[in-house]
């Protein structure tokens, strides 16, 4: 097969993915650090995303034994508090999750999923992770200015943000926006990218139905980004020219510590629409990835194609364009014009209907299968659970009347926890238990993968599954500490306090899982090349892990989409993609 | 937020259209070979740094789109004060309409691979782009000696903040084109150069255009132009 | 197995701790009975599904898990199912969505006969003005902010000076009647909570925001702030109190209106004057 040219199969004149002038590493130096191959880059962006993300993990800790115990520890006082979740929020949904997903998996598993050589600009997505280092590094820089780290809330709303009475006023709140800048525009570089890598990279045969869903998710996700990403741009850009320069963009007249200040003029809602406007597809930027990487994980492992494959493309694509217009249903209680709350609630609702299909079509995937219960498999399932979980609960805040009770209270931060926080994060696990062996040719320990499976599902799940009902019960968010309240039980108490022994508990598991994949790296069971028998193109390569350039002399063929799993008829439970039909095996056999 | 909701519909029409084009509704587990991949035949061959000119460029449009969005929020507000523009915008508008007429001069003096055309275009694309920025300066100059200050209002904090960043961006298109025009100067094959001076003409239509409408924003042509679409609609 | 029923046992858990749970919302004491009922009705159909999914999850696992010699079934999509899936669920959505818009048309729909309350926030305490004789409340500007007029209250506004002012203490209500809390913040934003009565919005500096209900029981409730407000967010407190017109008229006797306050402020800085001649 390999030496088919490639105008001569079937005869179609060749299309437009011929190579690509593939960039040659001469040094260590280059090969390594400063490279400009997508899968190394992928490397380091996943060990920064999760080295800060373990900075995230910490902080919720020290949020944890403050809420559960409170007064306990005299290291944590309100001030810290504030910036502990500012910090922590901050980190995870933007540093961690979306860098992750496009950023690691994303240069990872395009090219490879599309059967590309690498990304098509290669040196724009070098840059790309050199910018976002730099970005992470102005964050964590921000803990050892003066003042510490911004205590506004993730959400960074004016005129609080800026104002003396709020912690990390003076140069915490400006490295946070200047390092926000730089991963926008860093994010920029890389997006471009996949965009365009997808758009134009895919090899002969790989059409865009025959695409895995994790690039369709990645793909779709990344086109959100790079239209939503703008909109905290240019809140970030204003607010920091409020603090620095005095302007009033967000600024109305108001008395800071009551003393009447220069501003003037300013409207606080319009950055929460901006906020908003890019907020909200953030949310969709780290699922959607999400959902194409459960739906490989559970075809592959359930040896079955995934059920309604097309309504799960439509089901991405709808996803993916209603969240642009269902931005302000986080500001139902902001104030705005009450009448916008008919429309957004209309329109959020109307997402859970996309949604809601492609939980189906996961659990249909499962029906009458032959479920192999690997450790992806389980991340897979808790992944179902969790966002099932954390998706019903999106109809009570979607639906605007019910959301004036529940805002602002525990029951939000449970509901984004359980929808954004854990069930992506089973996904990333899912992924990284499922892709190990293609990136080091070694597979992870299955006994440490499966303690550190149950512990984290059963115990994220046992953090955030009764918070709800301290939300129900009225308990505000971002309080460092109740205080004396009548309307707050006494086992309200306890009930936190066993809420952050369980998280306590979680987190410790991560350590177990950083071990096994340090460990498994020189002393894991040898991979193979196709460990799971999975179809899609990824797991093809001639090498693995795969070699600069990916396919050795010639790029692959694609006959078939990502999920012939159990064919009628075929020898073996799957059938790879680039494997040619039975009559044009002989048909391509020129000389 | 209708601006941006309006480019955002724009961006989804575009992509629909290309998406209607890609067999979405087939049944891929049906197909099998590589007859059903019809991009090589259709000989609409992109080159990629244009597709990828082309996604930068939806980028800032979204950016420029949100901050008119911004924008049109604020100064619908009763407290609003207009700043005066200076005259000297005018000039600067024309000189940036003659920069974007030299560079597709350039380019078509490259479709017939004429070099010193090639170079002529280049360089005055360049000189009235530079003149262009010395022009946006002197406003600001202008603006600051009368005493309207970057602080002083929200008017004016949006007018250097949105002149502030379409310049940025004039300036990063002249890292490209001085970079271009660098090659051709020093030889590079004309066949080669194309592609380099036809994405720097594309970038300079579209910050020209981004221009005009941020122009008829600050002088409030927009609103009047709205006003008469709503009244003609009525 | 075993996984299959650890699965079904966190569908049966979740739903034990829902009916068992001690913590559930507080006794309403407003009219946004009907919030509560659409969240139950929420719960109700969002339960239903969460079981059914994972109940259906577990049994899939239970019954299809990897033996040797077993191969999928090939089924690559049903359009059917699929689509009647899809229309259960776009009326399960619209029967959580249609009572809640009815609801929230009466939440933005102000009836006459309220009177209103202003509410401002600013960090961190709250304080509280109520209409005179009038009816009627005057107008403020954070500009005229000082010392003398904590609130900004328009000194030459003829509505303003019956106000009654009650700064950084406790509001009383009379039970039964509606009110409209005006909300203002003089410095950043803050959100007037009081669990009991269900509502609650956003005070952003520069402007005046609203909504409106009715105290349907008496008691001392507690206010809390819900938007973070800066350090000491948490301690931002105060109290309502909802009593019987009686003792809401006489508590509304014992208040201070703006004309007394400023006029007393005069007096006081007069007295002052000839204290240290």
């Amino acid at each position: 097969m390999v030496d088919i040219p490639f105008d001569e199969v079937a005869g179609i004149p060749p299309a437009e993915v011929g190579e690509v002038e593939l960039y040659h590493p001469h040094s260590w130096w280059t090969r390594y650090v400063f490279s400009q191959d997508a899968k190394v880059i992928a490397v380091q962006y996943s060990i920064t995303a999760m080295s800060i993300g373990m900075v995230a993990l910490v902080l919720s800790w020290m949020m944890r034994l403050q809420l559960g115990f409170p007064g306990t520890f005299s290291f944590i006082d309100a001030n810290q508090y504030l910036q502990f979740i500012t910090m922590h929020g901050m980190i995870m949904v933007i540093y961690l999750l979306t860098a992750l997903f496009l950023g690691g998996f994303g240069n990872y598993l395009i090219p490879l999923m599309v059967g590309a050589r690498d990304m098509v600009f290669p040196y724009v997505n070098m840059l790309s992770y050199w910018v976002y280092l730099l970005a992470v590094l102005v964050l964590v820089a921000t803990f050892f200015v003066p003042g510490g780290p911004t205590g506004a809330g993730w959400t960074l709303y004016p005129p609080q943000a800026i104002l003396s009475g709020t912690p990390g006023q003076d140069w915490g709140i400006i490295l946070m926006l200047a390092s926000l800048i730089l991963f926008i525009i860093g994010f920029t570089m890389g997006g471009l990218n996949y965009v365009v890598t997808v758009l134009q990279a895919r090899t002969r045969g790989m059409t865009l139905m025959r695409m895995p869903l994790t690039v369709w998710g990645i793909f779709t996700a990344t086109v959100m980004a790079l239209l939503a990403f703008p909109a905290l741009f240019v809140a970030s850009v204003m607010l920091l020219l409020d603090r620095i320069l005095g302007t009033s963009f967000f600024m109305p007249t108001l008395v800071e510590m009551g003393q009447l200040t220069k501003y003037g003029g300013g409207s606080p809602i319009l950055f929460q629409h901006l906020f908003w406007f890019f907020g909200h597809p953030e949310v969709y930027i780290v699922a959607l990835p999400a959902f194409g990487i459960i739906s490989d994980l559970i075809s592959t492992h359930a040896r079955k194609n995934i059920f309604g494959y097309r309504m799960m493309v439509w089901a991405i694509v709808a996803i993916g364009a209603l969240s642009f217009v269902v931005w302000a249903h986080h500001m139902y209680v902001s104030g705005m014009n009450p009448y916008f709350g008919f429309f957004f609630a209309t329109t959020t609702l109307i997402i859970a209907i996309p949604t809601a299909i492609k939980v189906y079509n996961w659990v249909l995937t499962l029906w009458r299968g032959d479920i192999h219960l690997t450790v992806p498999m389980l991340f897979a399932l808790a992944f179902i659970i969790t966002f099932v979980n954390g998706g019903l609960t999106g109809l009570f805040l979607g639906n605007v009347v019910v959301d004036v009770p529940l805002s602002d209270t525990m029951f939000v931060v449970a509901h984004f926890h359980m929808v954004m926080g854990i069930a992506p994060i089973m996904a990333v696990f899912g992924g990284i238990y499922h892709w190990y062996p293609k990136v080091t040719g070694r597979m992870l320990n299955e006994a440490l993968g499966r303690f550190h499976f149950w512990v984290t599902f059963i115990g994220a799940y046992a953090v955030f599954f009764p918070m709800h009902y301290l939300g129900l019960l009225g308990m505000p968010r971002r309080y460092h500490d109740i205080g004396e309240t009548a309307f707050v039980p006494a086992s309200a108490h306890d009930l936190n306090a066993f809420m952050s022994v369980a998280a306590l508990i979680v987190g410790f598991a991560q350590l177990v899982f950083l071990f096994n994949l340090i460990w498994s790296l020189f002393k894991g069971k040898e991979a193979g090349s196709n460990p799971w028998g999975a179809a899609s193109l990824e797991w093809q390569t001639p090498e693995t892990p795969p070699g600069h350039g990916n396919w050795g002399k010639e790029l692959p063929i694609v006959y078939r989409w990502a999920y012939d799993y159990s064919v009628p008829g075929a020898a073996r439970d799957f059938v790879p993609q680039n494997e040619p039909p039975a009559g044009l095996a002989t048909q391509g056999a020129h000389p | 937020m209708s601006a941006i909701i309006l480019f955002t519909v724009t961006i989804a029409a575009i992509a629909g259209w290309w998406l209607s084009q890609q067999r979405l509704a087939a049944k891929p587990w049906l197909e099998q070979g590589v007859d059903v991949d019809v991009r090589g035949e259709r000989g609409s061959s992109v080159p990629t740094a244009k597709i990828g000119l082309g996604v930068f460029l939806a980028v800032v449009g979204s950016l420029f789109a949100l901050l008119i969005s911004a924008y049109s929020m604020r100064n619908s507000m009763v407290d609003w004060r207009e700043l005066p523009l200076p005259r000297l915008l005018w000039f600067n508008t024309g000189v940036l309409v003659i920069s974007s007429v030299a560079l597709q001069w350039a380019l078509m003096a490259a479709r017939r691979d004429d070099i010193d055309g090639l170079i002529v275009g280049l360089l005055i694309g360049g000189a009235c782009a530079v003149t262009f920025l010395a022009g946006q300066l002197l406003v600001w100059q202008q603006l600051n000696v009368a005493g309207y200050f970057v602080a002083s209002n929200p008017a004016n904090s949006f007018f250097y903040l949105i002149t502030a960043v379409h310049g940025l961006h004039l300036m990063g298109g002249l890292v490209a084109l001085g970079r271009t025009t660098a090659k051709v100067w020093r030889g590079a094959p004309m066949m080669q150069m194309r592609l380099s001076v036809e994405l720097c003409a594309i970038y300079w239509h579209f910050l020209l255009l981004v221009w005009l409408i941020l122009l008829g924003l600050l002088t409030g042509w927009t609103d009047n132009f709205i006003d008469i679409c709503r009244q003609l609609l009525t | 197995m075993a996984v299959a029923l650890v699965l079904l046992l966190v569908a049966v858990a979740s739903v034990l701790f829902h009916i068992y749970s001690p913590w559930w919302w507080t006794p309403i004491a407003s009219n946004w009975r009907y919030i509560d009922d659409t969240i139950n009705l929420t719960f109700w159909i969002t339960g239903a599904v969460f079981c059914a999914v994972i109940a259906f999850m577990a049994y899939c696992v239970f019954r299809f898990h990897h033996k040797e010699g077993r191969r999928a079934a090939y089924n690559p999509e049903n359009k059917k199912l699929e689509w009647w899936l899809s229309i259960v669920t776009a009326v399960g959505v619209a029967a959580m969505l249609a009572p809640g818009l009815v609801v929230w048309h009466q939440f933005v729909t102000v009836p006459d006969d309220a009177t209103d309350v202003e509410v401002v926030g600013q960090q961190w305490m709250w304080s509280y003005r109520l209409p005179g004789k009038d009816g009627r409340l005057g107008t403020s500007d954070a500009r005229l902010i000082s010392p003398d007029n904590p609130l900004g209250l328009n000194p030459n506004d003829p509505n303003g000076q019956d106000d009654i002012v009650v700064q950084n203490d406790d509001l009383h209500l009379p039970v039964g009647k509606s009110v409209k809390v005006l909300l203002r913040s003089i410095d950043v934003l803050h959100d007037f909570y009081v669990p009991e009565f269900r509502a609650k919005m956003d005070m952003i500096p520069g402007s005046v925001t609203y909504y409106w209900f009715t105290p349907t029981r008496t008691g001392t409730f507690d206010v809390l702030c819900a938007e973070l407000c800066g350090v000491a967010h948490a301690q931002m407190r105060s109290r309502v109190i909802v009593e019987e017109a009686k003792e809401y008229h006489a508590w509304l006797e014992r208040q201070r209106t703006f004309a007394e306050l400023s006029g007393q402020h005069d007096v006081a800085k007069a007295a002052y004057k000839t204290g240290s001649e």
